[in-house]
C-alpha cells in the first residue's frame, strides 16, 4: 500500500520526496522521540547536556534496537519471532564463557561466534517455520521456551561476572568515537546496511512481496520458503550480535539476560510502522521505535511520572500506533476511491 | 489460504507421546537411583526421630542464577555432607513468590526431612510452607523471612538493626553526612530490603539531619535493571552525593556503572556486596567501603538449624541450643529465631582476606 | 501408517473423513492422541517417578492448573476464529490488584471480587472494540494492551503488595471437596466448562466460530455477524480472566502487579498442544483440557523426578513444536504418496518407494 502511493506521488511534483519525508511514518515517531528528549532535558539539563546523560541517551537503546531491526525484518514478511530475547541470553552467556573457556581469545572471534550462534538458531526457526509451514507464532513460542531452558541448564546458577572478560573486550560497551559510543555506531551500520538492503535489492523487495500476499508472492514465482528463511537467519544473527553487545555492556551476564525482550523488540516495531499483518514498514521505524520505547522509559521519571507506570505508557503506545495506521490506511483507501470516483 | 495442511498428524503426536514418556521415564529412573530419594520416602520422619532420621534437606533461594545464593547454598551443602544428610537445590529462575510456590509443594509431596527457604514474599508462600508442615516438614528461613507462624525456624543473618546502623554509617561518613544521597533496592516487596530502608530513615531523620534520602530505586535484583536505575538516579539527581545498595546484585550494578562514569569518586556508594563481586571496584576505588555478613556460614548453620529440627533436638523453642559444626554453638531467640552474628565491614584493607 | 496407505488408495477429495467408520473417526484424530498421550505420561509417571501416584499430586496439580484451565476455555474460542489473545495474563494480574485494592479500602471481598471481574471484563471489550469497530489485527492490538494492563497492574500497586484477605475465602480457595484429594475450585471449572463446550460444540453461535476460522468471507455471507462474535469473544476472554484473577489472589493470598506474569505463552501453548489450529476452523474443548493437563502433570512429574525448572521448560517447548510440526510434515509425506501413486498409476512401473 505504501509503496503504490509513494509511486503516485513522485510523479505529482518535484517537492514529492519532501512531502514524502514529512508525511512518513518514521518521521512521526522521530518527532515524538524529540520531544521526549526535549521535555526531560528542559526538567533536567543532565538528561542530554552531561557526558553520561548523552552517552546512555545513545548507548541505552542500541542493544534493543539492533534486535528490532532484524524483529522487523521477519515481521516485514507476515512472520514473528518471540525467540529473540531467548537467544540474546544464551549468545550473552556464550560470549562470556568463551572467554572464560579460552583464555586470550580474540574478540573479533567472540563476535563471529555470537552471530553465527545467533543465525543458527534463527535457522532452526526459520527452517521450522518455512518447511514445516507451521505459523511463526507458535514455532518461535515454543524456541523461546528451549533457548531459555538451555540457557538456565547450561547457565545453572552460574554467571559471568565482568572480570572474566578482558577489559579490552568491556571497554567496547563504554569507549567513544567522536562522544558516540562505539555500540551505536555498530547499531547504526547494522540498521543502514539493513535498510539499504531491504529498499535497493531484489531479495530485500522481496520479503515486502511475500509479506504482503506470501501465495501470490509464491505464484509469481518468488522463492518464498528461501527467503522467510533468510528473514529468520537475520534476525537470530542480530539478536545474536546483541547478545555479545549485551555482555559487553553490562559485564555481568545470567541466565535471564535477554528476558522479555522479545514483546519489548516487536512492540518497537510496531510503534515504528512495521505492520503485524507484514508488508509494510522499515527497520529505520523499528530502530527509531526501539530509542523512543526505551528513551521513554528514561525520561519518566525525570519528567516526576513514577517508573510503575512506564509498561502502562508503552502499551499506550503502541496501541496508538496502530490505531494511527489504520486510521491513515482508511482515509487513503477513502482519497483513491474518491479519485478513481473522479477521474471517471 | 492454509486449509490444505488441517488435516493429519494422528501418529505424528504418536511420535512426540513417545519422545515424551522416554524423557520422563530416563529422568524418573536417574530420579530415583542417583539421588537416592529413596531415603527420602521412607517416609514418616516423626515416627523414627533420633538415629534414623529423614535428612534429606532443600534449599529454595530467591532464585537461580543469583551468586548470594550459590555462596550461602554451598554452606548449606558443606554442613549436610558434615552430618550425612542429603542436599538438594532447587528454585525459580525468577525472584517471584509464586514461582516458588510448586517447589515447595514438590518438596512437601517427595516427603524430604526440611525444606531452607529465602522467601520472596513473607506471606504469599506462606500456605504453600503451612501444608509442607503439616506434610511433616521441617521448615527454616534464611535470609529473608516469612511471617512467623509459617516457619519452625528463622536464621538471621544480623539484626535489621544492626545493618541498617552500619550502613547508615557508612554512607554518612563516606558524603561528609550531608546532601542527597538515594537507595537502590531489590524487589519492592522484598521483606528484608523494606525493613533495613525503612530503619534507615528512621535513623537518618534521628541523626542525621543533613542527609536526604531522595528516591528508593528499585532494580529487582536484576543486573540490567539495577544498572539502567543508576543510570537514572545519576541522571534525575545531579547533586546526588552518594547511593546505598542492600542486595548484592544492585551494589554490584551500580559500582560497574559509577566505575565508567564521570561520577566515579564524586558519587559514594556503599550496601550490601560480596568481596568476589565488589574486589575490583574497591580496588580501583570507586567503593570504599561495604558490609556482609559471611553468606557461606549463613546457610551452613541453617542446614545444622535443619538437622537439629529433624532429629528433634531443638523445637524453635526460645532457649534451645544446638552445635553447628565448626560454627560452635547457637541458642534459639523469641520469635524463633538464631542469630548469625554482627555484620562485618569489607575494605581496601581486608578484602584480600576473603574469597566468596 | 495404514490409514495413510488407506487414504491413498481413494485419494478422493470430497469428505475425507467420512469415508472411515464412525469410530474410527473418534479414535484417530488429534485430541485422541493428545489424551492418549496425557494418560501414557500419567501411567509412566506414576510407576517411574516416586510420589507421584499420591493424593497430594492431585490436589497441587489442579491448584496449580486452575487459571490455565480458565483461561483455556474462551482462548480455544478465540484461537478457533484465527485470533489470538495475549493479554490475559496481564488481564488476570490487573483483576489480583483490583481485588487487592478492594478489600485494603474496606469493601467485603465479593464486592472487590465482582469488581475486578468487571474490569477482566472491560479490558476484553477493549480488546474487542480495537479487534472489531477499529479493525486492528489481534495479535498487535493484544501486545499493546499486554503491556497496557499490565502496565496499570503495576502502576496501581507499585512497590506494595496486598495480604490480608479474609480467612474464609483463602481457605475456601484453597480447600478440598470434603473426603476427597480434588479441590473445590474444579466445581466452578467444571461449571464454566460445561457452558464453554456446549456454547463451542452444541449451538449455531459456536458452529460460526469454526465457519469464522476458515473463512471469513463465507461467513459473512452466509449472515454471521463476524465482527460482534469476535468482539464477544474478547469479551468473555476478560471476564474469564478476571476470575481467574481473583482466584490466583485468594489461592496465594497475595495481589501483586505482577502476579501470573507471562502465564499468557503458557496458555495459548496448551491450547495449541490440544490440537486447536493456529489457523483458526479446527479444534476441541476436549482435546485442550488434556493439552493444559499434559504440561501440567508433565511438570509436576519432572520436578518430582528432581529435574530443574530449565529443563521442564525445553521438554515442554519441543513437545508444543513437535505436536505442530508432526502435522504438517505427515501431510507433506502423504502430498508425496500422492504424487507417487499417481505416477505409478500412469506409468504402472516402479513400486512408491517414498512409502
Amino acid at each position: 500500500m505504501t509503496s503504490t502511493s509513494w509511486g503516485a506521488a513522485e510523479q505529482k511534483s518535484p517537492f514529492a520526496s519532501l512531502t514524502h519525508i514529512i508525511k512518513a511514518r518514521e518521521t512521526g515517531i522521530a518527532i515524538a522521540l524529540i520531544a521526549v528528549i526535549v521535555a526531560a532535558t528542559a526538567v533536567n539539563p543532565s538528561f542530554l547536556f552531561s557526558n553520561d546523560g548523552f552517552r546512555d541517551l545513545l548507548l541505552t537503546p542500541s542493544l534493543l534496537m539492533v534486535t528490532a531491526v532484524g524483529v522487523g525484518v521477519v515481521i516485514i514478511t507476515r512472520n514473528v519471532d518471540l525467540s529473540v530475547g531467548s537467544t540474546v541470553g544464551l549468545t550473552a552467556y556464550m560470549t562470556g564463557r568463551m572467554f572464560i573457556d579460552f583464555p586470550g581469545i580474540q574478540p573479533v572471534f567472540v563476535f563471529l561466534a555470537g552471530i553465527a550462534l545467533g543465525g543458527l538458531l534463527g535457522l532452526i526457526n526459520g527452517a521450522l517455520v518455512a518447511f514445516g509451514k507451521v505459523p511463526a507464532l507458535v514455532i518461535t513460542l515454543g524456541t523461546m521456551y528451549i533457548y531459555r531452558g538451555i540457557n538456565v541448564a547450561w547457565a545453572g546458577s552460574d554467571r559471568i561476572n565482568a572480570s572474566d572478560m578482558p577489559a579490552s573486550f568491556r571497554e567496547l560497551g563504554t569507549q567513544e568515537i567522536l562522544r558516540i559510543p562505539v555500540l551505536t555506531i555498530i547499531a547504526v551500520v547494522v540498521l543502514v546496511i539493513a535498510a539499504w538492503y531491504l529498499k535497493n535489492l531484489r531479495s530485500g523487495r522481496e520479503l515486502y512481496a511475500i509479506g504482503s500476499d506470501p501465495d501470490a508472492a509464491h505464484l509469481y514465482g518468488l522463492k518464498v520458503t528461501r527467503n522467510v528463511l533468510a528473514a529468520f537467519i537475520v534476525c537470530g544473527a542480530l539478536a545474536g550480535m546483541a547478545g555479545v553487545l549485551y555482555a559487553a555492556r553490562y559485564g555481568t551476564v545470567s541466565s535471564n539476560a535477554g528476558y522479555g525482550w522479545e514483546l519489548q523488540a516487536i512492540g518497537a516495531a510496531v510503534i515504528g510502522g512495521v505492520a503485524i499483518s507484514g508488508g509494510v514498514g522499515t527497520v529505520w521505524g523499528a530502530a527509531i521505535g526501539a530509542y523512543l520505547l526505551l528513551t521513554i522509559n528514561r525520561a519518566l521519571p525525570i519528567i516526576g511520572i513514577q517508573d510503575f507506570w512506564q509498561r502502562a505508557v508503552v502499551g499506550i503506545l503502541i496501541i496508538g500506533a496502530i490505531v494511527l495506521d489504520r486510521v491513515l490506511a482508511v482515509r487513503q483507501h477513502q482519497r483513491l476511491v474518491e479519485s478513481r470516483e473522479g477521474a471517471k | 489460504m492454509f486449509n490444505k495442511e488441517r488435516k493429519a498428524g494422528r501418529f505424528g503426536v504418536g511420535l512426540v507421546a513417545i519422545a515424551a514418556s522416554a524423557a520422563l521415564a530416563l529422568t524418573g529412573c536417574s530420579g530415583s537411583t542417583d539421588d537416592s530419594t529413596g531415603m527420602a520416602t521412607d517416609g514418616a520422619s516423626e515416627t523414627m526421630a533420633g538415629g534414623d532420621a529423614n535428612l534429606a534437606i532443600t534449599f529454595l533461594p530467591k532464585n537461580l542464577g543469583n551468586p548470594y545464593f550459590d555462596t550461602s547454598n554451598a554452606g548449606g551443602a558443606e554442613a549436610i555432607e558434615e552430618f550425612g544428610g542429603t542436599y538438594e537445590e532447587v528454585g525459580p529462575t525468577e525472584a517471584s513468590p509464586t514461582a516458588q510456590v510448586p517447589f515447595i509443594q514438590t518438596a512437601a509431596q517427595q516427603g524430604v526431612g526440611a525444606l531452607v527457604v529465602s522467601a520472596n514474599d513473607p506471606e504469599a508462600i506462606c500456605d504453600a510452607l503451612n501444608e509442607a508442615r503439616d506434610a511433616g516438614v521441617k521448615v527454616v528461613t534464611f535470609d529473608s523471612d516469612t511471617n512467623p507462624e509459617c516457619r519452625d525456624l528463622f536464621i538471621n543473618q544480623a539484626t535489621s538493626e544492626g545493618i541498617a546502623q552500619v550502613q547508615v554509617d557508612l554512607i554518612t561518613e563516606q558524603i561528609g553526612d550531608e546532601g542527597q544521597i538515594a537507595v537502590l533496592s531489590a524487589s519492592a516487596n522484598a521483606t528484608n530490603q523494606n525493613a533495613w530502608i525503612e530503619m534507615m530513615q528512621t535513623e537518618l531523620e534521628a541523626n542525621h539531619p543533613n542527609v536526604e534520602l531522595v528516591e528508593i530505586a528499585y532494580g529487582d535484583d536484576d543486573d540490567q535493571t539495577s544498572f539502567d536505575k543508576t543510570a537514572a538516579l545519576l541522571q534525575t539527581y545531579p547533586d546526588l552525593k552518594g547511593i546505598v545498595s542492600p542486595t548484592t546484585v544492585g551494589i554490584a550494578a551500580a559500582a560497574r556503572y559509577l566505575s565508567t562514569s564521570d561520577y566515579k569518586g564524586e558519587v559514594m556508594l556503599t550496601g550490601l556486596g560480596t568481596p568476589n563481586q565488589m574486589r575490583e571496584y574497591v580496588e580501583d576505588g570507586t567503593v570504599e567501603a561495604f558490609a556482609l555478613w559471611n553468606p557461606a556460614d549463613l546457610g551452613y548453620l541453617a542446614a545444622y538449624a535443619a538437622q537439629a529440627l529433624i532429629t528433634g533436638e531443638i523445637s524453635g523453642e526460645a532457649g534451645d541450643t544446638f552445635e553447628a559444626g565448626k560454627l560452635g554453638s547457637y541458642t534459639v531467640d523469641e520469635g524463633a529465631s538464631v542469630l548469625l552474628g554482627d555484620p562485618y565491614v569489607f575494605d581496601a584493607e581486608n578484602i584480600g582476606d576473603f574469597d566468596f | 501408517m495404514s490409514t495413510s496407505a488407506a487414504l491413498l488408495d481413494k485419494p478422493t477429495r470430497e469428505y475425507k473423513a467420512y469415508q472411515h467408520s464412525a469410530l474410527r473417526r473418534v479414535l484417530v484424530t488429534r485430541e485422541s492422541a493428545i489424551i492418549g498421550l496425557l494418560v501414557l505420561v500419567l501411567v509412566v509417571a506414576s510407576i517411574g517417578v516416586d510420589n507421584f501416584a499420591s493424593p497430594l499430586t492431585l490436589t497441587f496439580l489442579i491448584r496449580e492448573i486452575a487459571p490455565i484451565l480458565f483461561i483455556a476455555l474462551p482462548m480455544t474460542l478465540i484461537i478457533i476464529t484465527e485470533e489470538i489473545d495475549l493479554s490475559v495474563a496481564s488481564t488476570l494480574g490487573l483483576a489480583s490488584v483490583i481485588t487487592g485494592l478492594g478489600v485494603q479500602a474496606g469493601w467485603p471481598l465479593p464486592v472487590a471480587a465482582l469488581l475486578a471481574i468487571l474490569v477482566g471484563t472491560l479490558a476484553g471489550a477493549i480488546n474487542g472494540s480495537l479487534v472489531t469497530f477499529v479493525g486492528l489485527p489481534s495479535l498487535a492490538v493484544t501486545i499493546g494492551t499486554l503491556a497496557l494492563f499490565r502496565g496499570i497492574a503495576v502502576g496501581l500497586l507499585g512497590t506494595t503488595a496486598i495480604s490480608t484477605f479474609p480467612d474464609f475465602w483463602t481457605d475456601l480457595a484453597r480447600a478440598n471437596i470434603p473426603a476427597t484429594p480434588v479441590p473445590v475450585i474444579i466445581i466452578p471449572f467444571l461449571v464454566l466448562l460445561v457452558v464453554f463446550a456446549t456454547l463451542l460444540h452444541f449451538t449455531p453461535f459456536g458452529r460460526s466460530l469454526y465457519t469464522i476460522g476458515l473463512n471469513k468471507e463465507v461467513a459473512s455471507f452466509s449472515g454471521i455477524n463476524v465482527g460482534m462474535t469476535k468482539f464477544w469473544l474478547f469479551v468473555m476472554s476478560g471476564a474469564v480472566s478476571g476470575l481467574a484473577g481473583v482466584y490466583f489472589t485468594l489461592l496465594y493470598n497475595n495481589s501483586r502487579g505482577d502476579n501470573a506474569i507471562g502465564m499468557e505463552l503458557q496458555i495459548i501453548a496448551a491450547v495449541l498442544l490440544g490440537g486447536v489450529s493456529i489457523f483458526g476452523g479446527r479444534g476441541a474443548m476436549h482435546g485442550v483440557i488434556a493439552g493444559v493437563l499434559l504440561i501440567g502433570s508433565l511438570s509436576s512429574a519432572l520436578r518430582l523426578a528432581g529435574v530443574t525448572s530449565d529443563i521442564i521448560n525445553v521438554i515442554v517447548g519441543t513437545v508444543l513444536i513437535l505436536s505442530v510440526v508432526s502435522a504438517s510434515f505427515l501431510a507433506w509425506l502423504r502430498t508425496k504418496r500422492i504424487a507417487a501413486v499417481g505416477k505409478k498409476k500412469g506409468q504402472a512401473g516402479s513400486s512408491g518407494d517414498t512409502a
